[in-house]
C-alpha cells in the first residue's frame, strides 16, 4: 500500500447504536443475510467444497494415468471427469473464492460499512450453489456428464455432446450472472463507498488488482453467455454458428470463446497479485515497491488480455500475419508481468522478513507463478507451439499459473486474513507442515508434467504410450501427497479456527491498513462511520 | 445517503448495460468474424461465384489444380471427384464434377462445403456454376454426377502453381422440412 496512515486507535470500539444488531439466528441467517462478512464467508466455505470435489476428480484422473493402460475407468468417465474437474476448478472453487476474498476484505480495506449493494449480493451468491449442483448432477444423467474438455470446442459439445450439455449451458449462464452481478457490486463499492480521504492511489492493491477483475468480468463474461447460447440454438434450433454444413464455421467458436478464455485467465490471477501485495511488504516489514507501476501493470495486463486470445489456436490454420500479431502481443504481457515480480523481489530486498505462513505461500507464489509464466513464454512462440499444442507440456503450464499461482495466492491470502475473521490465530506449525506438504506435492505432481509434454504425450487421454510411465507414476504419486495435504488446510481452519490462541487487532506485527484497525474477530458491522485516511 | 443510492443506480444501469452490450457483441463476432475473412482472403472460403466477362487466357504458365473430398464420419455417401487434378491456363473456363452415391435406403440431403488451399488463391478461384451452390438430395440408391465449372484468374500471383480445392459432403437431410421431402420422395426432384 503508498501512503495510508490512520488517524484511528487501534483498536476501534463497534457501533453502539441499538438498530445495528448481531446477525439473526439459525438457517435464516445465512438464507437472507446482505452482510458481506457473512456472503464472504459463505463464498469461501462454497469454494473450498468445490476445490475438494474438484481435487476428488483430479485424483480419479491421476489414479488412471498412474500407470499406462485402462485401469480404474471407463475412457468416457475419464473425459467427463477431465471436464468437470476443468469446470469446477475454475468457475466453482477459483472465481468464487477471489469474490469470497473480495466481500470479506474489499469494505474493510476502504472503510465502507458493507458493501454498495447488499441484497444484489446475497442473491449473486445464492444462485451460484444452483449453478454447480445442475452442473454435477449431469454426472448421473443419462450419456453421463459434459466430456468435451472445459473449453468445450464446437462440434464436440454441439454435435457430439451428450445430451446433458444443455444442463451445463445453463449452469454457465447462472455462474455468469452471478460473477457480473459480484463485478457490478465491487465496482460500486471500490467506486462509491471508500472512506473520506482514501484516494484512487492509495488503495490497498488487492483492492485495485479487485477492480480491475471486475471490469474484466463485465466485459467477458457476457461473452461466455453469448459463445454457450449460440451452442444452445445449434443444439435445439437449427442454427449453424458453428455447423459448417449450414454455412458456420467451428473456428468460429474458438475465436470467441477465447476472446472470453484470455482475459479469464487474468481475472483467475490478478485478485491474487492483489493478495501478494499485500503480504509481502507485510512480512518484509517495509512498503510495497514501486505502488503506482505496480498499480499501472495491472491495468497493462488486462488491456493486452484482449488482443492476445488467438495464442491458444495456432495451429487452426491461421495465417501467418495473425501467427506473429498474436506471438508477439502474448510475449508483451511478459513485460508488465515482469514489472510486478521485480516489486515483490525490490520489496523483499534488505527488509527485515520473517517467514510466517502467509509468507510461505506468497512466496511460493513469486517463485513458482514465475516459472509457469516462464513456460508461458515458450507456448507463446508460434513456431514451437506446433510441437507443444495440446501436450502435457500445456497442462504443466497452466497448472502452474493455476495451482501455485491462483490457488496458492487464495491459501495466502486465508492464512493471511482468518485470524481477522474468526479471531483466533492459526496453528502455525500445521500451517508450515500444509505448506511444504503442498509445495513439494504441486512440484512432483506439474514439473514432470513438462517432460512428457515436451517428449509429445497428449493431453485429455486416459491411456499413453510406454515411455511416459515413469514421469506419470511420479505425478501421480505427487497429486495425491498434495491432495491428502489439503486435508490439513481443512482440519487446520476448522479447529484452530475456533480454538486457537486469540488474536489481536492489529495481528500480524508488520501488517498495516484499515482492516487491521477494527477487533479481531471484526464486529459484524465495522466502519458504520467512515474513518478518516490521511 | 440519496446521493451515494443514486451513485450506486447509475454504476448499476452503466455496468448493466455494457454487460447486455458485450452479450450482443459476443453475437456481433459472428458477422465481423465473416466481414475480416472476407477482407484478408482468410479461411479459403471467400471465392467469387456467378459469371465471369471473357478473361484474357494466359498461356505463358500453367496451374494445376487438384480436387479433394472429405466426409464426416456420419456421412454415408460415397463422394468423389471424378478427375483428381487438370493442369489450365489461367483465364480458361473448365468444367468439372464430383460423384455422388447415397448408399443407403433413405432419401437424403447433402451440402458440400468448398475449402481453397492455399487461402491467397482463393479469390483469384472463381466458380460459374458449383454443386456447392445448391443441396444435393438423392434418392436411396441413386447416384449423380455433380458437375462445377471454374475459372482462375489470370492475375494469379506467379508464385502459386497448384491449387486445391477440397469439398466436405454434410448430410443436412434432418433440416429439409418434412413437407419438402415428402414431396421428393414421390418423384418431383425440385432441388
Amino acid at each position: 500500500m503508498a501512503t495510508v496512515d490512520i488517524d484511528l486507535p487501534h483498536v476501534k470500539d463497534h457501533d453502539h447504536d441499538p438498530h445495528h444488531h448481531g446477525p439473526a439466528k439459525g438457517l435464516g441467517r445465512w438464507l437472507f443475510t446482505t452482510n458481506h462478512k457473512d456472503i464472504g464467508s459463505m463464498y469461501l466455505i462454497f469454494s473450498l467444497c468445490m476445490f475438494l470435489i474438484g481435487g476428488l476428480m483430479a485424483l480419479v484422473i491421476r489414479a488412471e494415468l498412474f500407470q499406462p493402460g485402462l485401469q480404474l475407468v471407463e475412457p468416457e468417465f475419464f473425459n467427463q471427469m477431465t471436464t468437470m474437474h476443468g469446470l469446477i476448478m475454475v468457475f466453482g472453487a477459483v472465481m468464487p473464492a477471489f469474490v469470497g476474498l473480495a466481500n470479506w476484505m474489499i469494505p474493510m480495506m476502504i472503510g465502507a460499512p458493507d458493501m454498495a449493494l447488499p441484497r444484489m449480493n446475497n442473491w449473486s451468491f445464492w444462485i451460484l450453489p444452483f449453478a454447480f449442483l445442475i452442473l454435477l448432477s449431469s454426472l448421473l444423467m443419462e450419456g453421463g456428464a459434459p466430456n468435451f474438455g472445459w473449453t468445450f470446442y464446437a462440434p464436440l459439445s454441439t454435435t457430439y455432446g451428450p445430451p446433458s450439455t444443455t444442463f451445463f449451458i445453463f449452469g454457465v449462464h447462472i455462474m455468469g450472472v452471478s460473477s457480473i452481478m459480484g463485478a457490478i457490486n465491487i465496482i460500486a463499492t471500490i467506486l462509491n463507498l471508500r472512506a473520506p480521504g482514501m484516494t484512487l492511489m492509495k488503495m490497498p492493491l488487492f483492492v485495485w488488482t479487485w477492480l480491475i477483475t471486475a471490469f474484466l468480468l463485465i466485459a467477458v463474461m457476457p461473452v461466455l453467455a453469448g459463445v454457450v447460447t449460440m451452442m444452445l440454438m445449434d443444439i435445439h434450433f437449427g442454427t449453424s454458428f458453428f455447423n459448417a454444413a449450414g454455412g458456420g464455421d467451428p473456428v468460429l467458436f474458438q475465436h470467441v470463446f477465447w476472446f472470453f478464455g484470455h482475459p479469464e485467465v487474468y481475472i483467475m490471477i490478478l485478485p491474487a497479485f492483489g493478495i501478494v501485495s499485500e503480504i509481502i511488504p507485510t512480512f518484509a516489514r517495509k512498503r510495497l515497491f514501486g505502488y503506482p507501476s505496480m498499480v499501472y501493470a495491472v491495468a497493462s495486463i488486462a488491456l493486452l488480455s484482449f488482443i492476445v486470445w488467438a495464442h491458444h489456436m495456432f495451429t487452426v490454420g491461421m495465417p501467418l500475419v495473425g501467427e506473429v500479431f498474436f506471438m508477439f502481443a502474448t510475449m508483451l504481457i511478459a513485460v508488465p508481468t515482469g514489472v510486478k515480480v521485480f516489486n515483490w523481489v525490490a520489496t523483499m530486498f534488505r527488509g527485515s522478513m520473517t517467514f510466517e505462513t502467509p509468507m510461505l505461500f506468497a512466496l511460493a507464489f513469486v517463485v513458482l507463478f514465475t516459472i509457469g509464466g516462464l513456460s508461458g513464454l515458450m507456448l507463446a512462440i508460434a513456431p514451437v507451439d506446433f510441437q507443444y499444442h495440446d501436450t502435457y507440456f500445456v497442462v504443466a503450464h497452466f497448472h502452474y499459473v493455476l495451482v501455485p499461482g491462483a490457488v496458492f495466492g487464495i491459501m495466502a491470502g486465508v492464512y493471511y486474513w482468518l485470524p481477522k475473521w474468526t479471531g483466533h490465530v492459526l496453528n502455525e506449525s500445521l500451517g508450515k507442515f500444509h505448506f511444504w506438504m503442498s509445495f513439494v506435492g504441486v512440484n512432483i505432481t506439474f514439473f514432470p508434467m513438462h517432460f512428457v509434454g515436451l517428449a509429445g504425450m497428449p493431453r485429455r487421454i486416459p491411456d499413453y504410450a510406454l515411455q511416459f510411465a515413469d514421469f506419470n507414476s511420479i505425478a501421480s504419486v505427487g497429486a495425491f501427497i498434495f491432495g491428502l495435504s489439503q486435508l490439513i488446510f481443512v482440519y487446520n481452519i476448522i479447529h484452530n479456527a475456533r480454538v486457537g490462541e486469540k488474536a489481536t487487532a492489529q495481528v500480524w506485527d508488520g501488517a498495516h491498513g484499515l482492516e487491521w484497525t477494527v477487533p479481531s474477530p471484526a464486529p459484524y458491522h465495522t466502519f458504520s462511520t467512515p474513518p478518516k485516511v490521511d | 445517503m440519496r446521493d451515494a443510492k443514486q451513485a450506486n443506480t447509475r454504476v448499476v444501469v452503466r455496468l448493466g448495460v455494457t454487460a447486455v452490450l458485450m452479450f450482443g457483441f459476443g453475437f456481433a463476432l459472428v458477422p465481423l468474424y465473416e466481414v475480416f475473412c472476407d477482407i484478408t482472403g482468410l479461411n479459403g472460403k471467400n471465392f467469387g461465384r456467378g459469371d465471369v466477362a471473357a478473361l484474357e487466357v494466359d498461356r505463358s504458365r500453367t496451374v494445376k489444380v487438384q480436387f479433394v473430398s472429405t466426409n464426416p464420419e456420419t456421412m454415408p455417401w460415397e463422394f468423389k471427384p471424378v478427375e483428381r487434378s487438370m493442369r489450365i491456363f489461367p483465364g480458361e473456363t473448365h468444367q468439372t464434377a464430383y460423384f455422388a452415391a447415397n448408399p443407403t435406403s433413405q432419401w437424403m440431403v447433402a451440402q458440400a462445403v468448398p475449402s481453397v488451399t492455399p487461402a491467397e488463391a482463393a479469390q483469384y478461384l472463381t466458380k460459374i456454376n458449383c454443386f456447392c451452390f445448391d443441396r444435393q438430395p438423392l434418392d436411396a440408391g441413386a447416384s449423380q454426377e455433380m458437375p462445377m465449372v471454374f475459372v482462375v484468374s489470370p492475375e494469379l500471383p506467379a508464385h502459386i502453381s497448384t491449387i486445391t480445392v477440397s469439398y466436405a459432403l454434410y448430410d443436412i437431410t434432418a433440416s429439409e422440412p418434412v413437407a419438402l421431402q415428402d414431396k421428393t420422395k414421390t418423384g418431383s426432384q425440385l432441388l
